[in-house]
């Protein structure tokens, strides 16, 4: 028989797979559950997983390539855009959801117990599933550009790991921080207007000084979306733009998960 | 105790709050002003200190005593419960019930000590968390399930059996939110009620639904009581309490009060503090209630053998005595009393009708007024007296009005010649007469239905 015991906790822990695993069903059912929510009674339902990021894409089309006239390496501006928003739009909504999850689980947080990792990382995997169908989009429009694949395809796995670490990493510390400070929730549309442009998905990268790219690719966004491009268009991988943001998302991954463990234990109390 | 067959040890657990920090108020605009400059700083400090209590000593809690910003919720609880016990949790609000339960739970760690649990927990006082209005009943049922603890191959093995219990098998592909209240609940409590858990918490406080939903959980615990699994019970009702569990626990501000047989917890409880609830002295003349007619001097309970008690048999009568003085005479006066129960509801007015009294004015004196409450009329539970006192002749007038004088509690010892008879589950009703039955027996004998005489 399974024997618990409960004292109060110290110091730092790290997470705890086993019962995480124990858990898998539950985690399972809630990410289901929000699969099946998202688009309860839309008319769209998951057309909106197309409809949103393509929008975006003609939008910045229209105002950054026609306008504004913004140099892309020769890539058309469509082409160009469609690679970036497309996991920018993923991350920038299951960050967005990440972080507010305690918030808005406070109900459920106060009545019952499971893993408290549960909540912000359920949205990285069901934002997964929209991801999934806009694909169709990058796949549309290479068509029509009429890029051929290469074998730099097969580093996309690689991006998309990095894709969903990156939601992971700032959901875990923006929920952490919103036990005690509901200003991330005011924060959050800023915090994610700030990212997108510092990342490089309306201008490209090459256009930042040489001397700032080092600062510059710390950002693991730039990582995800130069990696996007590149390994999609079948350009030569620009992996100084690349590993700098991969370490940053190790460090901020475990750093983010110790952090959140450590405030976990005062949830309740507190939030 | 050190048993072997423990399935909960709880072992000096102590939980610390740290209230809100009252904001201060503004008399001028120019302060006003400063301190909506200065407030960021100010939120920062009070909401990071939230959860830190480096400056209080967490061994100790009688160093932080007096300190506004703490609160200790429970102070060294120590209990073990056995496995199969059928537990019962009682106090008052805010005497650290809700808390046990919550770190029982893990919902929230203890500041200290340190629990052991064997099996596994569930609470039933979360009937439906988890439901999603958008899904249907099929989709909440595993959803809930997993929630509380299913795995997904135990929901699909108790699927049929749970439906068939919550009876909404025709709305099963309905989204819930156009489920009717009651219906939700049901589902909800289908649910809860499969979990097959070691040890079961239920709070009934928390308990939703109307009397028969609440009957249903009522008789559902017992049913996993007797299936040899732990049940703690948090209840405000103290019929329920005594009924159902083999053992009480009284919580008192944060500490374990009282620990034991479930009469002499629970009487302990309806006392509250006080050593006798059962009698009420006025001492002084001058400060008791009264006018310048009558003056109330006590109000006792006392069992057919004329001791004073707060604890009375269901079967037994019980003799309500108002002791009051009458410092001036010629008045034709009315001693009453009324009875409440802990629902608030009141049980009855009695007013003294002895005939030898009845329309006459009093001279001055003593007097005992004695009202005797037959066995076999109110129900288990605990009551509260009421007295009033009213001047009849010449004038109408009230002397006095005291409320909840004295307290005591009826108890069904379950011997079967109660109004009860053989059965031990949950009783609903304010009074249990004992009433007369009679049976008439009718049998076919081939030649027509006829009447047998046993």
């Amino acid at each position: 028989m399974q024997e618990t015991t409960i004292r109060p906790p110290k110091g730092w822990e790290l997470i705890n797979f086993k019962e995480l695993r124990e858990y898998r069903d539950l985690f399972y059912f809630l990410v289901w559950k929000d699969i099946k929510v998202m688009y309860a009674q839309t008319i769209l339902g998951f057309g909106w997983a197309i409809l949103q990021p393509l929008i975006q894409i003609l939008l910045f089309t229209i105002i950054f390539g026609k306008v504004a006239k913004i140099p892309t390496d020769d890539i058309p501006y469509f082409l160009f855009s469609t690679l970036a928003i497309i996991p920018w739009t993923y991350m920038s909504s299951a960050m967005t959801l990440s972080g507010l999850s305690l918030i808005s689980g406070q109900t459920m947080l106060g009545k019952i117990y499971f893993p408290r990792l549960i909540y912000p990382i359920t949205p990285v995997l069901t934002k997964l599933v929209d991801f999934g169908i806009s694909l169709i989009i990058i796949l549309v429009v290479m068509i029509a550009y009429q890029v051929k694949p290469t074998a730099q395809l097969l580093y996309l796995p690689l991006f998309i790991l990095m894709m969903m670490a990156v939601p992971a990493m700032v959901g875990l510390w923006l929920s952490s921080l919103s036990i005690r400070f509901r200003d991330v929730r005011f924060a959050m549309q800023f915090i994610i207007r700030m990212l997108m442009y510092t990342a490089p998905i309306v201008y490209s990268a090459s256009s930042i000084p040489e001397l700032y790219r080092f600062f510059y690719s710390l950002n693991p966004i730039v990582g995800v979306i130069e990696g996007f491009r590149a390994s999609l268009l079948g350009l030569p991988i620009p992996w100084e733009y690349i590993v700098p943001g991969m370490v940053v998302c190790v460090i901020g991954l475990i750093g983010g998960a110790l952090y959140f463990k450590r405030m976990e234990r005062v949830i309740v109390d507190v939030i | 105790m050190e048993t072997k067959d423990w399935a909960i040890k709880v072992r000096n657990i102590s939980k610390v709050y740290r209230l809100g920090v009252k904001d201060e108020m503004h008399d001028t605009l120019g302060k006003a002003f400063a301190s909506f400059l200065k407030k960021p700083v100010q939120n920062l400090r009070k909401y990071r200190s939230l959860y830190r209590f480096d400056d209080i000593d967490v061994d100790n809690a009688e160093t932080s005593e007096g300190r506004e910003d703490i609160l200790w919720a429970l102070r060294d609880v120590s209990f073990d419960i056995r496995k199969g016990e059928v537990v019962g949790i009682i106090g008052t609000n805010g005497a650290g019930k809700s808390t046990l339960l919550k770190i029982l739970s893990r919902i929230t760690p203890p500041s200290r000590g340190e629990i052991n649990i064997r099996g596994r927990v569930s609470s039933l006082l979360e009937v439906g968390t988890g439901f999603h209005q958008e899904l249907t009943g099929r989709e909440n049922v595993y959803l809930n399930g997993t929630i509380l603890g299913m795995r997904k191959k135990e929901v699909d093995r108790k699927f049929d059996e749970i439906v068939e219990f919550s009876g909404v098998e025709a709305f099963l592909d309905t989204p819930v939110k156009r489920y009717s209240s009651g219906m939700r609940v049901r589902l909800a409590f289908a649910v809860a009620a499969h979990l097959e858990p070691e040890i079961l918490i239920v709070d009934e406080v928390l308990a939703v639904g109307d009397v028969a939903f609440q009957r249903k959980c009522m008789n559902k615990m017992q049913e996993v009581g007797s299936h040899g699994r732990t049940v703690l019970f948090v209840s405000h009702s103290m019929p329920a309490i005594t009924r159902m569990c083999e053992r009480v626990i009284l919580l008192d501000r944060g500490r374990v009060l009282c620990d034991g047989e479930p009469h002499r917890v629970v009487s302990a409880y309806v006392k509250g503090g006080r050593d006798n609830t059962a009698e009420k002295e006025w001492p002084d003349v001058s400060q008791a209630p009264g006018g310048e007619v009558v003056r109330l001097r006590a109000l006792r309970l006392k069992n057919e053998s004329g001791e004073v008690s707060d604890s009375h048999d269901i079967r037994c009568p019980i003799a309500v005595e108002i002791e009051f003085d009458v410092l001036q005479g010629g008045h034709v006066i009315l001693p009453t009393f009324s009875i409440w129960n802990s629902e608030g509801i009141n049980v009855c007015v009695a007013v003294d009708v002895d005939p030898e009294w009845r329309r006459v004015a009093r001279p001055p004196g003593k007097y005992i007024a004695t009202g005797i409450i037959p066995g076999n009329f109110l129900a288990e539970g605990a009551f509260t007296v009421n007295t009033t006192l009213w001047l009849q002749e010449p004038v109408r007038n009230c002397e006095y009005h005291v409320t909840d004088a004295v307290a005591f509690q009826v108890i069904d010892s379950l011997e079967g010649d109660s109004a009860r008879g053989d059965y031990i589950g949950d009783l609903p009703g304010v009074t249990r007469p004992l009433l007369k039955w009679t049976t008439e027996y009718f049998q076919d004998n081939g030649s027509g239905v006829t009447k047998v005489a046993l």
